[in-house]
């Protein structure tokens, strides 16, 4: 069994400048800006392109959180290509005002439509007057757009350029409070819904943009909702201007215009840029930041549960120490994951990613420097073919990433612990915590037990006590 | 509440006795209605996907590859080179200098790499727009790596899911005819819209075998390149899925004089008629003896074990949504064969005449709808009162928010459903679905609960 695993060879091969793509290990830019803009209140994504690209998201997306996730399209035809999609791109925003009554319309743009040279901007300018001069009794609700074109980019700069965009065209001239804006980046409704819990506790009010906790993991009720109820609502994403600060979260958005970038430029409003809070020394930086921003100490409850972790950490450091870990994902996830996995003991020896910021490896450098007696590879910019010529000669015992890398995890017969987007093959995708503290004390279960699962499942002894 | 039909979309949903049958059907969809339906892209996709040795190459940007990536539980019995995604990922500046170089560069990579019997090449959205002579670049790299490259004409907006089979039809068509028929029996088929989901293909071939029936090619299910290229000397098509692969087997017809009939292998009668079907156009007195021993034996061991589920489903209302109408007409069959009932039909790229066929063979009060959507489904699942739902994965959460239960009929689904031992495998799922308890306790069905919790003492204290 264990021969499968890919032993470990001195001699790296020369890398090969690959022109193909083999299971890519991103998604694409419009994609991003769907989830983004299902976490605000009472909006309904909008896709200007033709019909697949919605249908094909819906459904990548829906199997990761079980969900309903409406995305309307413009469904453009061929001839529409050829003269424009202005009056599809109308017709289709009047008819989800109709049926949907939403609150706020999100046009993301698409490969199609950006290279044919649509100017949304001028269309739905003009949309925004017909409706007018109609005299309809329904006031038109905000249209925000962006520019999201899957040849630029992945599915992260997708879901950060309409977080910026949400800010851009909807946050107004402040009135300061002393709430803080959190940008978290892409988790899960579980982590959100951990971060509003730990807002709560510093007594801080919160703007958490995108919200996803509700809207992509809701409850059962008694009537059908056509756009399920949470997500930020839109008079606090007004408000973000007024915020005494912005907590922006992703270790590779470094010197990016960012949504958080935007608020500090525009209205003044303090940036300060952490890494996912993922692990103990990343979820310390935001805890530090919360005292400091709530003049209060961590309250007792999380500081009982950083405890814990230090606890469940020394409890099992001997099963991780050594071990050799493949780190997929999106970069800031990974980034995360690598931090913690330094934290204890493990040692990553790939870090890779289909997204090329170009600052992954100094990220990582930045919060592994001090524990890793062996800096990882680190690749930005690859596909799962990649990472597993790369892997080859890195004889690893674990892959740490989402669903797609489980081909990987068969072939090598070693542990996938499952994290991020998508999770296609397990159950409870959404419900995943890898943010703080507990995040860090679930994951820290997770990938002990998945050692001990393989280590029992591989002995002939059959021990019962592990 | 809102009306939740639009009005341009009226007439594209009957109920039947209401009027007399009248639909409109095979129209774009709406802009802003959120159809269920996919893109010709799709189309092409899902019909030539199955073919293992064969590259299939996504000339675009990456999500048309990632969003495809091994989504079928197609399976092969050898080769697996489907189920990686193969992209060329176009970046901006390929889409303003043009991709052609790059999907040179990467067809030539990816065929010396894996070797392939054939390569597909796939157009997407922007491809033709951006001009690259796709065409082109397949034949010079035909000629230099000397397999078949074939384009296939799938750009995402030029038209629906429709044209993009018969852009696979067109591109496959391309390979039948270049291989030799040499030892063909003349009691021999191919097998034409069945895709191999969950191994359904190897049902149906056994079934073949045991009636003394060869078959030349899969289509795609389990296919392969080589078979595809002979496929012109079977006898005889065999064609599911009316809509996927129907325009090949009528160019086979018209170049090769292929006779062709249609079927379907899911539920009881379906099956059994099928076989028949074919056993009647051989005109063979003992395959058609073979082919009763067949259904008499298969039914001997499935309509004991149906009894059960039969019981237990009896009068329980079905709703159906599915991407072709012909699939439509065998759940009907099924779920009477159940003694469900089904309150709504309908698919994403029907016909006049699939809707009318339809309409004929449902009850009164039944609904008949065409490209629907979310908002359509969800208030025609409240009003009929619907226990089951089948369709792809798209309807799920719809179903599941209703608090109804769901059947994947999709292309996810890892039971095989069709012939007879599917129509077993379908009834477990449908029961497995409706009789579990879940569905007791959901805010919905408004039943209290828990009685509220009495004291065992009752104290002294006040």
């Amino acid at each position: 069994m264990s021969s499968l695993r890919p032993a470990r060879k001195n001699a790296k091969p020369a890398p090969v400048p690959y022109v193909s793509t083999t299971n890519a290990c991103k998604l694409c830019t419009p994609l991003g800006a769907c989830l983004a803009f299902r976490g605000v209140e009472g909006a309904i994504p909008f896709l200007h392109g033709s019909q697949g690209c919605a249908t094909y998201m819906r459904r990548y997306i829906i199997s990761h959180f079980r969900e309903p996730m409406d995305i309307a399209s413009s469904s453009l035809g061929e001839k529409h290509a050829i003269y424009g999609g202005g009056p599809n791109l109308k017709q289709g925003l009047l008819n989800v005002l109709c049926k949907y009554n939403p609150q706020l319309i999100t046009v993301a743009t698409t490969c199609l439509t950006e290279t044919i040279g649509d100017d949304v901007p001028r269309f739905v300018k003009e949309f925004q007057q017909e409706y007018a001069a109609r005299g309809d009794a329904t006031p038109l609700p905000p249209i925000v757009m962006v520019s999201s074109p899957s040849y630029q980019g992945t599915h992260m700069e997708g879901f950060h350029r309409a977080v910026r965009a949400l800010v851009d065209q909807l946050a107004q001239a402040p009135a300061s409070t002393a709430a803080v804006n959190l940008l978290p980046g892409l988790v899960s409704p579980a982590d959100i819904r951990y971060l509003k819990e730990i807002l709560g506790d510093f007594g801080l009010a919160g703007i958490i943009l995108p919200d996803i906790s509700e809207t992509l993991d809701g409850p059962q009720e008694a009537t059908y909702s056509k756009i399920p109820a949470g997500g930020t609502p839109l008079a606090q994403i007004a408000a973000m201007g007024g915020s005494q600060a912005t907590i922006e979260c992703g270790a590779t958005l470094k010197g990016q215009d960012t949504a958080g970038q935007l608020l500090a430029d525009r209205f003044g409003v303090k940036l300060f840029r952490i890494g996912l809070a993922i692990g103990l020394r990343e979820t310390d930086l935001l805890f530090s930041l919360l005292e400091m921003l709530s003049g209060r100490e961590t309250p007792r409850s999380h500081a009982l549960e950083r405890g814990r972790l230090l606890d469940a950490m020394v409890d099992g450091h001997k099963y991780v120490f050594g071990k050799r870990a493949v780190v997929y994902g999106e970069e800031d996830l990974v980034v995360g994951l690598t931090a913690f996995l330094a934290e204890i003991g493990v040692r990553p020896v790939l870090c890779a990613s289909g997204g090329n910021t170009g600052r992954l490896k100094a990220a990582i450098a930045a919060v592994t420097a001090d524990l890793l007696p062996e800096f990882p590879e680190v690749r930005g910019g690859v596909d799962f073919h990649d990472i597993a010529e790369e892997a080859q000669n890195l004889a690893p015992d674990l892959l740490i990433g989402h669903s797609k890398g489980y081909h990987l995890a068969k072939r090598w017969q070693i542990p996938l612990i499952r994290v991020g987007f998508p999770i296609h093959d397990r159950f409870g995708g959404q419900r995943l915590l890898h943010l703080g503290y507990r995040g860090a004390q679930q994951l820290l279960d997770r990938i002990i037990n998945a050692i001990l699962a393989k280590k029992q499942a591989d002995s002939p002894i059959g021990y019962g006590y592990l | 509440m809102e009306p939740v039909i639009f009005e341009e979309r009226a007439d594209q949903i009957h109920r039947k006795g209401s009027a007399p049958f009248q639909i409109a059907c095979n129209k774009e969809s709406l802009a802003g209605a959120v159809s269920q339906r996919a893109c010709v892209f799709c189309g092409s996709r899902v019909v030539l996907y199955p073919i293992a040795d064969a590259l299939h190459l996504v000339h675009g940007p990456i999500g048309c590859a990632a969003y495809t990536w091994d989504i079928r539980g197609a399976l092969s019995s050898g080769p697996e080179l489907h189920r990686l995604s193969f992209s060329t990922d176009l970046q901006e500046k390929d889409v303003i200098f043009g991709g052609e170089e790059k999907l040179y560069r990467a067809l030539v990579e990816l065929i010396d790499r894996h070797h392939p019997e054939a390569a597909f090449v796939y157009s997407t959205c922007i491809v033709g727009i951006i001009g690259d002579d796709l065409a082109g670049v397949c034949k010079k790299v035909s000629e230099e790596k000397g397999i078949p490259v074939i384009p296939v004409q799938s750009e995402g907006f030029k038209g629906n899911k429709r044209a993009g089979y018969n852009a696979a039809c067109q591109a496959m068509f391309q390979l039948v005819g270049t291989g030799s028929t040499e030892g063909i029996s003349p009691y021999s088929v191919n097998i034409l819209g069945d895709f191999n989901l969950a191994g359904e293909i190897w049902i149906i071939q056994d079934y073949f075998r045991r009636i003394g029936i060869e078959v030349v090619a899969n289509i795609t299910g389990d296919g392969r390149v080589a078979d595809i290229r002979r496929a012109h000397g079977a006898a005889l098509n065999v064609v599911q899925c009316s809509g996927a692969t129907m325009d090949l087997a009528k160019m086979m017809q018209e170049r090769y004089g292929t006779p062709f009939v249609r079927v379907s292998y899911f539920g009881v009668e379906d099956m059994a008629e099928s076989l028949y079907e074919v056993a009647r156009f051989f005109k063979a007195p003992e395959i058609m003896s073979r082919t009763q021993n067949l259904v008499r034996e298969e039914l001997a061991v499935l309509y004991p074990q149906l009894q059960q589920y039969r019981r237990a489903l009896r009068g329980k209302k079905a709703a159906i949504y599915v991407g072709g109408a012909f699939k439509a007409f065998s759940l009907i069959k099924a779920f009477r064969l159940l003694e469900m009932q089904v309150v709504l039909v309908g698919s994403q790229t029907g016909t006049t005449e699939d809707y009318r066929e339809l309409a004929e063979i449902c009850d009164d009060g039944t609904i008949i709808v065409d490209d629907t959507n979310p908002l359509e489904l969800s208030s025609f699942l409240q009003e009929q009162e619907v226990d089951i739902f089948v369709g792809g994965v798209k309807e799920r959460p719809i179903a599941y928010k209703l608090g109804v239960g769901f059947c994947d009929h999709n292309h996810e689904r890892k039971e095989p459903l069709e012939g007879f031992v599917g129509m077993l495998n379908f009834a477990k799922e449908v029961y497995t679905s409706v009789m579990s308890p879940v569905w007791r306790f959901l805010p919905r069905h408004q039943q209290a609960l828990v009685q509220g919790a009495a004291p065992v003492a009752e104290g002294s204290k006040s």
